[in-house]
């Protein structure tokens, strides 16, 4: 379905890629492509791998196949890739306040001993004022509400200065206002260049948040640009008959 | 004050670094909830001594401790392989090893005769601080005399190394350690080895249950690694501050146990004294109950 050899436009190409544990299989030979410099929407019903297909593609799960990005091998591009996990992956109680959180996407670039410079601190305070959270710096992460953890976390991958974003649900359980700062930024990362990768579940915003979309149930339905991938047909494949009803034509 | 010098002043320094030592790992294992690892480890140490003394036949420190960090060793693996092989949940396997464990090391050192040595049950259990004594002392010159601090009690530069390691150790690999405490997926994608990490955590806390052994015993050693970092979570916001407040009650903890333990009673007119480490966990205990009945710094649930 996808070219094996990596194309120059790719930000990632997958193949073969298969996850199970004791059970059923989670991803069953993923073989796509994501396009780089275009926002990709990951969809498809629950339980269909998605958390699970961001996370094999960073080698966070012991998976089988390969995953090249930017025609390299993954584990060699992983300072060009920021992930932003779910919220429920995080302890909300932990003593942390939110400029440390930004601060943590700095690691890379200091190293293990690496010590905070003021430079960094200032890139740090840069990225929560791009998502609109300048005023919440020296607040405790656990205080926040829903949303605006969420775009403290994307200011932490902000702070990795990627490439490539993997985001996994970034608009789940968010309020109006914090959906329209997150997809504003993302789309000004997508005009520097950004490849921007998002596991999402409202489909009646899909075609106006994203260009490509990204069918999964536990292997690949279909992918390519919005327009002629995301129909009544594909989405019937995808989610089993019944959910075709409540789409928008 | 050479009474002082001779026969307070040693224990509670060796109290204080064995509170130290214990209170920076306690911090990070009660963050990752793994507060029931200290536990564990404080237990097992108690067979690793036995066991090295049987073996080697040498009383020595440094062979009891290696002997302690190999059984939190085997046990770290013990409980790894139990929870995998018996799908039980982590807290119910370190449970039955350490359990286990202990309740061998108790056995070996009833069967086997090691009078002569601090090494019987009792001290084992509730430590050994107030024979940690510097007969040595005549006065203050007493510190600055070399043949005199010779004489120290051997645990006291022993448990100052492996409370600078900790420190240091602590120090170092702050970040990693943090960011993989609070966000275990993030740091993998960071190219932290979380593992590792928790790993690295395990013989943190492993050595520090070997430091406060000698202090507090086994079974105390649980309120030193818990009770300062818990007391410190309900009054701080940061983790910074966390852990230099859990440092601050540890130490509070360490002393004022000890002096209440000696002089308490006799102030009050009563004819005799208490174990000290009873008196340092108690007052760790009263320390963290009173926090708790503060009004609670730490985040308020999200509604």
């Amino acid at each position: 379905m996808v070219p094996a050899t990596p194309l120059p436009t790719d930000a990632l190409s997958i193949s073969g890629l298969s996850l199970r544990y004791d059970g059923p299989s989670v991803l069953e030979g993923v073989d796509t492509r994501i396009v780089k410099g275009a926002m990709t929407a990951i969809i498809g019903p629950n339980g269909a791998g998605k958390s699970s297909l961001l996370k094999a593609i960073l080698g966070l799960e012991p998976a089988t196949g390969t995953v090249r990005a930017f025609g390299q091998p993954v584990a060699r591009a992983m300072d060009r890739i920021a992930y932003v996990p779910q919220r429920a992956a995080v302890d909300w109680d932990f003593p942390v306040r939110v400029i440390d959180v930004v601060l943590m996407g700095g690691y890379r670039q200091t190293g293990l001993l690496g010590r905070i410079t003021p430079a960094l601190k200032a890139r740090a305070a840069d990225c929560l004022s791009r998502v609109g959270m300048q005023d919440f710096a020296s607040r405790q992460i656990g205080a926040l509400s829903g949303g605006q953890q969420q775009r403290v976390f994307l200011a932490r991958a902000l702070m990795q200065g990627a490439e490539l974003y993997l985001l996994d649900e970034p608009f789940a359980g968010v309020d109006a206002a914090t959906e329209t700062a997150i997809i504003q930024v993302l789309k000004s990362l997508r005009a520097e260049g950004a490849t921007i990768v998002a596991v999402h579940h409202d489909l009646s915003t899909v075609a106006a948040y994203f260009d490509r979309v990204l069918l999964l149930n536990r292997r690949v339905i279909a992918e390519g640009p919005v327009a002629n991938t995301f129909t009544r047909e594909r989405l019937a494949q995808t989610y089993g008959a019944g959910l075709v009803m409540a789409m928008p034509a | 004050m050479p009474e002082f010098l001779a026969l307070s002043l040693p224990p509670m320094l060796i109290a204080s670094l064995a509170a130290i030592a214990c209170a920076l790992p306690g911090n990070f294992l009660l963050l990752s909830r793994r507060a029931m690892l200290g536990d564990a480890m404080s237990h097992v140490v108690l067979p690793g001594i036995v066991a090295a003394f049987l073996l080697t036949g040498s009383a020595s420190g440094l062979v009891m401790g290696a002997g302690a960090l190999l059984a939190a060793g085997v046990s770290a693996l013990l409980i790894e392989v139990i929870a995998r092989r018996a799908k039980m949940e982590p807290g119910a396997a370190m449970a039955v090893v350490f359990t286990a464990m202990f309740a061998a090391g108790v056995v070996l050192l009833e069967t086997t005769g090691t009078d002569g040595i601090h090494l019987d049950v009792e001290h084992a259990l509730y430590g050994n601080l107030e024979s940690l004594i510097w007969l040595a002392a005549t006065g203050p010159a007493s510190l600055l005399d070399p043949a005199a601090l010779a004489a120290l009690p051997e645990e006291l530069p022993r448990l100052a190394v492996i409370t600078a390691l900790l420190a240091l150790a602590l120090w170092s690999l702050w970040r990693p350690l943090v960011i993989s405490t609070f966000d275990p997926v993030f740091a993998r994608s960071q190219g932290i080895p979380t593992a590792l990490v928790a790993a690295g955590l395990t013989a943190a806390t492993a050595l520090a249950a070997v430091a406060a052994f000698q202090a507090v015993g086994s079974i105390l050693t649980i309120a030193m690694l818990i009770c300062p970092p818990a007391t410190a979570r309900l009054l701080t916001r940061s983790l910074p501050a966390q852990v230099a407040v859990s440092l601050a009650v540890a130490l509070i903890a360490a002393n004022g146990g000890y002096l209440l333990a000696g002089y308490g009673p006799p102030l009050l007119g009563l004819p005799f004294t208490v174990s000290a480490s009873g008196m340092i966990a108690t007052l760790a205990g009263l320390m963290l109950a009173l926090a708790a009945a503060l009004p609670s710094q730490a985040a308020p649930a999200r509604l």
